[in-house]
């Protein structure tokens, strides 16, 4: 993009929404592609699955930024990109002004201990093979940090996110899904980090089970300060947790706003039959509503629609354009800019709607 | 007499296994009317699968069933596999989270519709059941179904072949469909548009609706009346309004408190801590003493059995339910979340890194 000072505006929060100061994180026009090869005896490039396009956005200190978008939109790789778990095709990621893709190895392992993350799945992402207390003293070791006094600051870690420090020589199995859970929140705050990506960290949980987890997770935020990158399909724990939030779909962002703004008036039509197809607990309520569905599944990321992605689905190309007007929509890529609702809308024909 | 499509009385499901018996459900009992449609709810683990897989005739023959399932009038435990397989196919169909489990990947999916149609009307012609069997497909919302007709199951995303399931099931023309998880795997924007394909096959069909779901706003949105499993049992069970509005079983209490809404904003969730009993050892008393803030010493003893709590056909297993008139959650449940002392101590004891420290 060429006015990066417009865009870092754009896609900062709103005065009195969230965090505040100089972003924490920057993400600049990300882009990951996967290759897609041949089957056969010579595997050849065939081409390329288009799992983030150009994304940017920012990341305050003290604030959660929520990333929603269905299945295969490209949140967890966005995540992975940020952390360098995965490199990226193109574009920056700049933490405290550090741009961490040009980063060496050795000068980004001091940066690694203030960026952390915590996967969705307590089952695959815990060593079953050490104690619970070595998972959690495992970053520490790795970064020369295991000095006298440790082991009882493993215990408070495990005190910390309310599990017994007595049970720290179980293992990982010994534990429900819940306990798993928080288990890798604390080997995640070991090296107490700035930034924590959360991928989906209560997607596989029961919600009696989850709403503990929020609630730990909404803590350790406002008392150590901490930046959340928040992955998560589910929209109520969304509003419930972010500050701000970022919609995906089919590797673009699409929207992004204050939580609050974004439930109440989605601009993108996107967003719109998101918020509309979330059931609410409430059945007069929920008898009640009036939805915008949209037709059919999400293209292929490996040859997107041109113009905008979301086109193949929109309820309103299909139903309110004209053919004319349809142009633009198949043509155009519609970018990501404040169309006069007072947030970013990745939609020619943004409109505010209120939908609960 | 009853109008009720569907009884089951006392069901009962064991499995020995190396450990033990696991008493997976422990007398469970609902009634389905005639076009009803009955929301299952419960954590991971509380039965609500066995319960209906018990119901159809499905279940491993390992598997210990006792009670009383009766299909209009007959009972179906105990009926000869024949017997049973020819009421599932007529009466009582089934919708599996993972919709492979129906669908044959071997034949395209209008070819499976068509079979079925033939099964139940001999007389009607290969080329009719095609006509129809892409009519079906248009109902349940495929786009382009007359394209779709000739695609094999691969072919399709894991919406589309829900919504083959619910074509085929519309197919057999059910007196009850029991699905279990229907949506479960899917986004939400698809989610919505099976759910409308299930609407649809009730409509069309005057079937009765068993929906086993973990979601609570589908079970809002599609249900009549709500049974609450825990721990293989039906802990409180009433209209869907009993449920949402004035629950009387802690246990309910505290999954509502615990659900962040996409509609309101709420301070803080109340979780429930612990976790559900070992279905292996099951404590005597109530099976919800260990989590429930309300529990007493007369909760140990005997476990409650479902009473009358308050509205007509609202029914609790608690022995104290009266005492949760006009309290919420938030009265009931704690908001835990971090060990607050811990909390304190760690933010205080090293500052959280400084760039500056780090600084290469
Ligand atoms: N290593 C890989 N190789 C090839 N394609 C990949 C790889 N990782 C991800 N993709 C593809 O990139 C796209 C984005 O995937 P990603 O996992 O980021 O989505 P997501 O939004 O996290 O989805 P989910 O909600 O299912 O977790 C998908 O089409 C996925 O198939
Ligand atoms: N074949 C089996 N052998 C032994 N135990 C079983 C068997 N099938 C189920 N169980 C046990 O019975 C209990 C109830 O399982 P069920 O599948 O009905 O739970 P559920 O309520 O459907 O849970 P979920 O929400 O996870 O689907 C569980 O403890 C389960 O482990
Ligand atoms: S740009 Fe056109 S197709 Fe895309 S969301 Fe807006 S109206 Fe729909
Ligand atoms: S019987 Fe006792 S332990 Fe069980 S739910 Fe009621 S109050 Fe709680
Ligand atoms: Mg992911
Ligand atoms: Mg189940």
């Amino acid at each position: 993009m060429s006015a990066p000072a417009q865009v870092a505006d754009a896609l900062s929060p709103l005065p009195g929404h969230g965090g505040t100061g100089e972003p924490v994180l920057q993400v600049r026009d990300l882009v990951k592609h996967f290759p897609v090869m041949s089957h056969g005896v010579v595997r050849r490039r065939v081409g390329d699955v288009h799992a983030v396009c150009g994304v940017s956005f920012d990341l305050h200190e003290n604030e959660t930024l929520g990333l929603v978008g269905e299945s295969g939109s490209g949140k967890t790789t966005i995540s992975r990109t940020v952390l360098g778990l995965e490199s990226a095709t193109s574009g920056q990621v700049r933490y405290r002004g550090r741009e961490l893709t040009e980063l060496s190895r050795r000068r980004m392992r001091p940066l690694r201990r203030e960026l952390q993350i915590v996967f969705q799945d307590p089952y695959a992402s815990l060593d079953p093979r050490i104690s619970v207390h070595e998972i959690v003293a495992e970053p520490l070791r790795i970064h020369g940090r295991y000095g006298p006094g440790a082991d009882d600051e493993v215990r408070e870690l495990l005190r910390l996110v309310g599990l017994n420090p007595e049970h720290g020589n179980r293992y990982a199995h010994e534990f429900s899904g819940g306990q798993r859970q928080r288990i890798g929140i604390a080997r995640a705050l070991a090296l107490r980090p700035r930034v924590v990506v959360l991928d989906e960290p209560v997607s596989a949980l029961d919600v009696s089970i989850q709403a503990g987890i929020l609630n730990l997770l909404m803590d350790l935020q406002s008392e150590l300060g901490l930046s959340f990158l928040f992955v998560a399909h589910d929209l109520s724990v969304m509003r419930h947790v972010a500050d701000r939030v970022a919609v995906m779909y089919l590797g673009r962002l699409v929207e992004i706003a204050p939580a609050r703004q974004l439930f109440a008036r989605p601009a993108h039509p996107y967003t719109q039959a998101l918020v509309s197809a979330i059931p609410l607990p409430d059945p007069r309520k929920e008898r009640a509503r009036t939805r915008i569905t949209v037709q059919g599944d999400v293209p292929s990321p490996v040859r997107p629609p041109s113009g905008c992605r979301f086109r193949t689905r929109c309820p309103k190309f299909a139903g309110q354009l004209t053919v004319s007007e349809r142009a633009a929509c198949v043509e155009e890529v519609p970018a990501l800019v404040d169309r006069g609702g007072g947030n970013p809308v990745a939609c020619h024909y943004a409109e505010s709607v209120e939908l609960l | 007499m009853t109008e009720s499509v569907l009884e089951v009385d006392g069901l009962t499901v064991e499995f020995p296994t190396e450990d033990g018996t696991v008493r997976a459900v422990r007398g469970v009992g609902y009634r389905l009317e005639r076009g009803e449609a009955l929301g299952i709810v419960g954590e991971s683990g509380s039965g609500k699968s066995v319960t209906a897989l018990a119901v159809m005739g499905l279940l491993p023959a390992t598997a210990r069933v006792r009670g009383s399932v009766r299909f209009e009038g007959e009972e179906l435990l105990g009926l000869s596999d024949a017997r049973l397989s020819d009421v599932r196919g007529k009466g009582i169909a089934m919708i599996f989270q993972d919709p492979m489990t129906s669908l044959n990947p071997v034949h395209p999916v209008g070819y499976q519709i068509a079979e079925t149609l033939l099964r139940h009307n001999p007389d009607l012609k290969a080329r009719g059941a095609r006509a129809r069997a892409v009519d079906l497909l248009g109902t349940v919302g495929i786009p382009s179904p007359e394209r779709r007709v000739d695609a094999y199951p691969h072919e399709m995303s894991g919406g589309m072949r829900q919504r083959v399931v619910i074509a085929i099931a519309m197919a057999n023309d059910p007196d009850v469909i029991i699905a279990d998880e229907p949506t479960t795997a899917l986004d939400v924007t698809v989610q919505a548009q099976v759910l409308d394909a299930l609407e649809t096959a009730r409509a069309e069909t005057g079937a009765a609706l068993v929906l086993i779901t973990h979601d609570l706003g589908v079970v809002a949105g599609h249900t009549d009346r709500v049974a609450v499993m825990y721990a293989g049992r039906m802990v409180e069970t009433g209209s869907v309004e009993d449920i949402f509005y004035t629950p009387r079983m802690p246990y309910t209490l505290g999954l509502l408190g615990s659900l962040p809404r996409l509609d309101r904003e709420e301070a803080r969730l109340t979780p429930i801590t612990g976790s559900p009993p070992s279905l292996l050892h099951l404590p005597p008393g109530c099976p919800f003493a260990p989590r429930c803030p309300l529990r007493r010493d007369a909760c140990d003893g005997a476990e409650p059995p479902l009473r009358p709590a308050g509205g007509d056909g609202h029914l609790s297993a608690c022995h104290f339910s009266e005492e949760l008139v006009g309290t919420g959650a938030g009265e009931v449940f704690e908001a835990a979340g971090a060990d607050s002392a811990a909390l304190a101590r760690f933010a205080e004891a090293a500052p959280v890194n400084t760039p500056e420290e780090d600084a290469v």
